[in-house]
Order: structure tokens, then C-alpha cells, then sequence
């Protein structure tokens, strides 16, 4: 097996055991849409209109609690070093973790989304977006929140700092893809997905750059 | 002089931006200043010393 | 690119800015005066009234806040790159005022705001995004203070910095695009077509003004960080 599928399969692996990072974030992620109706009231025509903002907050706020572990495990326990010592590039071992925190949390937070908008009554037209707008747009998430999850993994509360740094930052991904739910239910043709899929992409491809940049000057000295 | 601090109405608005505007910076500037007084002192007291 | 090293030299920083710093003090204390002088002494808009007067700080605030980020960033960028301390200083000292302008260009934004919208906080673009602004910059300030080693700390929060000014004019986008996209048109915009000659010349000194008072006191504060380096230095020595 090659290196970058190592680490890979290995991330997928420790995030999908029993107790690992993925079910909590689903879980989360179910429990924070639960409590919306509770804050605001069960007015099902206000709730198909916020459903897409709120799937998309709560997806946001469930992937960064599974994020900040991503490279602190590794950190602590000294395998950060070996894989720093083996010839598999920093930038592709950030790549790789990134995929891998994709698709132990992006992905499947994505395909829950559909059941939740039940519960917030979205109308059959916003189901597609929803999912749509979430799979083109988590990557975003998982990419930009790595970066905080390595800039952060030398401190010891660094789940508390991490949100903080990462959210504004994460701010055009919520607003392209909630908008993109609302553009499709008011028949607006608003450009959202092409906007999202741009954000997205670029995050996935400078991410990678910046994490094994904040990896090594954890590394170093 | 009157006409001046009503502010033709709006003086619930603009008092507050320069009063806020005026406390904010003024507070960088002190909390600025004073930081380099102690900074300087110590070190002149450091030097000194030696 | 000779002259940026040698300004980065900290012992020629200490001369220059030194030398500077009075000039820079004396430039500020007058465009201040004669900014605030012209602003109070200049006719109320035919639109806005008086509370055109706010325009003439909360335009300033903004417009440093938004330069110190760049400022910020490019520091960050000689830091990283060059491993000069002295930059590592700059970006660092550089976040609190930046933080400051911040929050000063939000409230006299929402001050203005409110006898014009009816509500002291309406999601304004531009008010969305210097909220975002603020939290980008306190973010910073946390990172840096999170992280005990200090060469750490730089070059970590310095990461965070070029990170944030790639994605600030995506933030300052997708809130313009939202704000399209969730009601009308902003009405606090600067240097649009509602600044008139006379509002000019109060709104020119007084950006004169904020922006020397952040040169002035940005210096300041690299000046005490370097010295309080120079203390921790001797201390060691000495012990």
C-alpha cells in the first residue's frame, strides 16, 4: 500500500471505530438540528425556510468538533514525526487526512441532511440542493478547518481556540450553501452552487499547503 | 452654540461615535504609552544595576 | 528589497523610528485638529443631516482597520519567509490596534446606522464584514497567546494571517452577495457618490489623521516589544 493511502485508510479507520470521532459528529450534528425547533417553536413554515441555514450550521459546528484531534492525536503520540521522517510529503499526508475527515464526516453528515429536512418540513425542491449544496461544499469545511486543527495542535485546549479562529473563516461556505437551498425554493437562479464549488475547490487545493506548513513549525525546533 | 450640540437632531448619535471613538483611542494610546514607560524604565533599571 | 532589511535590522529600527516618531505625532495631532475642526464646522448633508459627522470617523476607523490587516499580512509574510524577528514583532503588535480600529469603525458604523435604518444593527454588508473582521483579528490575538513558544507563535499565527487576507476579499464578497441576495442596497458606503466637496477635505484629514495615529502608536509598540525583548535577554544573562 502506498504511503498516502496509508495514512488514509488508517485516519478513515480510527475515526470510524467504536467510539471514534465520526458517530459523534453525526450525532452532534442530529442534536443541534433537534434543538433548533426547541429554541424557535415548531412553526413548519418558518422552519422549510431556515432548514438549509441550519443543516448547514449545524454540519459546520459537527465537523469542527471532530476536527481538532486531527493532527493532535498524531502530535502527542509521536507519529507525526515518523510520517514527517518518511518520504510521503506533509502536503499530501495533510491532503490525505483531509480526505479522510471528509468522508468519516462531510459525507455522511451529507447524507443524513435528507432526514433532518423532514423534521424541518423543507419542501420536495430543496432536498436536491441540500444535498447537492452540502457534498460540493463540506470539502470546504474539512480543508479550511484542518488548517486551524494544525495551527492548533500544540495546545493542549486547542478544541477551544479552534472554532474561534476557523468560523469567519468558514463564513462563505455557510453563506453560499444555505443560500444556494433558498435560491432553488424561491426559483432564483443565484450562481450559488458555482460559487460554493469554487470556494470549495480552492480551499481543497491550498489547505493542504497551509497545514503541512503549520505542521512543520510545530515540528521543527 | 445650542444648535451646535443638538446636532440638528441627531446628537443621540453623532455625542456617542465621538465619545466612543475618543475612549477607544484613548485607551490604546494609554494602555500603548504606558507599556513603553514601563518597558523603558525597566530596562534603564536593568542596565543600571549591572 | 536592501532597504526592508535594513529597516529590519532592530537596532536601525530603534534609530528610525526615533527619529520619525515626533514628526509622525506632530502630522497626526494636526490633521486630527484640523479634520475634526472643518468636520464640525461643515453644513449638515441634505440627506443625512448631521449625522454626517460620524462619516468622518468611522471612514478612517475603517479604512485602518482594513490596512492593518494587510499590513498585518505582508509582516506575516516577511517573517515567514525571511525568519526576521522583527516582522514576527510588527504582525504581532500590529493585531490589538487593528482590533481596535475594528470595533470603533463597527459602533460609529451602527450609530450612524440607526436614525438611517431605524435599528442600531441592521445585517448591513459592510457591517457584516468588519464584524467578521473583528473576529478574524481576535482570533489572531488568541492563537498568539495560546501558544507558549514564541518562535511558534509567530509563525503560527502568521500562517493564520496569510490564511485570513487570501480569504477576506471571499468573505467581503460572499456578504455583499448574501446582502444582495437578502434585502437592498447598503446605504453606508464609502467613497461613494455622496461625499461632497465640502465633506471631503474634514474626511481626507481625519483619514490623514487615523492613519498616522495607527503609524505612530504601531511604532510605539514595536519599540516596547524590542525593548522588553532586550529585558528578557539581560535577564537570562544574568541569571
Amino acid at each position: 500500500m502506498n504511503p498516502f493511502s496509508a495514512v488514509l485508510f488508517r485516519d478513515m479507520r480510527l475515526a470510524t471505530r467504536a467510539g471514534g470521532s465520526a458517530a459523534l459528529a453525526l450525532a452532534f450534528f442530529a442534536a443541534v438540528a433537534t434543538l433548533v425547533p426547541l429554541g424557535v417553536g415548531s412553526d413548519l413554515h418558518l422552519l422549510s425556510r431556515i432548514a438549509g441555514g441550519v443543516l448547514w450550521i449545524a454540519a459546520v459546528l459537527a465537523a469542527l468538533l471532530s476536527l481538532d484531534r486531527l493532527f493532535q492525536s498524531d502530535f502527542e503520540d509521536g507519529s507525526l514525526d515518523l510520517i514527517a521522517l518518511s518520504p510521503l510529503p506533509l502536503e499530501s499526508m495533510s491532503f490525505a487526512k483531509i480526505a479522510a475527515h471528509w468522508l468519516t464526516t462531510g459525507l455522511p453528515l451529507t447524507l443524513l441532511s435528507p432526514l433532518l429536512g423532514v423534521l424541518f418540513g423543507l419542501p420536495p425542491a430543496g432536498y436536491a440542493p441540500l444535498v447537492l449544496s452540502l457534498a460540493i461544499g463540506t470539502p470546504a469545511v474539512s480543508a479550511i478547518g484542518a488548517i486551524g486543527a494544525a495551527l492548533t495542535l500544540s495546545i493542549r485546549r486547542g478544541g477551544l481556540i479552534l472554532p474561534f479562529i476557523v468560523l469567519p473563516l468558514l463564513a462563505p461556505a455557510v453563506i453560499f450553501g444555505s443560500g444556494a437551498v433558498l435560491g432553488v425554493l424561491d426559483g432564483l437562479s443565484n450562481g450559488a452552487f458555482w460559487l460554493l464549488g469554487a470556494f470549495s475547490l480552492v480551499a481543497v487545493l491550498l489547505a493542504p499547503f497551509a497545514c503541512a506548513a503549520a505542521v512543520r513549525l510545530n515540528l521543527a525546533g | 452654540m445650542e444648535a451646535f450640540f443638538a446636532m440638528g437632531k441627531y446628537a443621540a448619535y453623532v455625542w456617542p461615535a465621538y465619545g466612543i471613538s475618543l475612549l477607544g483611542l484613548g485607551l490604546a494610546i494609554g494602555f500603548t504609552l504606558s507599556a513603553y514607560a514601563r518597558a523603558k524604565k525597566r530596562l534603564a533599571a536593568l542596565e543600571s544595576g549591572k | 528589497m536592501a532597504s526592508i532589511f535594513e529597516f529590519a535590522n532592530p537596532k536601525r529600527f530603534m534609530n528610525l523610528s526615533g527619529a520619525v516618531l515626533p514628526w509622525l505625532a506632530v502630522v497626526c495631532v494636526l490633521s486630527l485638529g484640523a479634520g475634526l475642526y472643518l468636520g464640525f464646522t461643515a453644513p449638515p448633508d441634505y440627506q443625512q443631516g448631521d449625522t454626517v459627522k460620524i462619516m468622518f470617523i468611522h471612514v478612517p476607523a475603517a479604512w485602518v482597520a482594513m490596512m492593518c490587516y494587510g499590513l498585518m499580512a505582508v509582516a506575516s509574510l516577511l517573517g515567514l519567509v525571511n525568519r526576521h524577528p522583527l516582522a514576527d514583532v510588527a504582525a504581532k503588535t500590529a493585531a490589538p490596534l487593528g482590533a481596535v480600529f475594528t470595533a470603533l469603525a463597527l459602533i460609529t458604523g451602527s450609530l450612524w446606522g440607526k436614525p438611517m435604518w431605524g435599528a442600531y444593527w441592521v445585517w448591513d454588508a459592510r457591517l457584516t464584514s468588519f464584524l467578521l473582521l473583528l473576529f478574524l483579528y481576535l482570533g489572531y490575538i488568541a492563537l498568539w497567546n495560546a501558544i507558549e513558544d514564541e518562535t511558534r507563535a509567530a509563525r503560527a499565527a502568521a500562517i493564520l494571517a496569510l490564511v485570513g487576507v487570501v480569504n477576506l476579499p471571499i468573505i467581503e464578497f460572499s456578504v455583499d452577495w448574501w446582502n444582495t441576495l437578502h434585502q437592498g442596497e447598503s446605504i453606508i458606503r464609502s467613497g461613494g457618490p455622496l461625499i461632497a466637496g465640502v465633506f471631503l477635505w474634514p474626511l481626507g484629514l481625519m483619514a490623514v489623521g487615523y492613519t498616522t495615529l495607527f503609524f505612530t502608536l504601531w511604532m510605539i509598540r514595536i519599540r516596547t516589544e524590542i525593548i522588553e525583548r532586550r529585558i528578557r535577554a539581560l535577564q537570562l544573562g544574568i541569571a
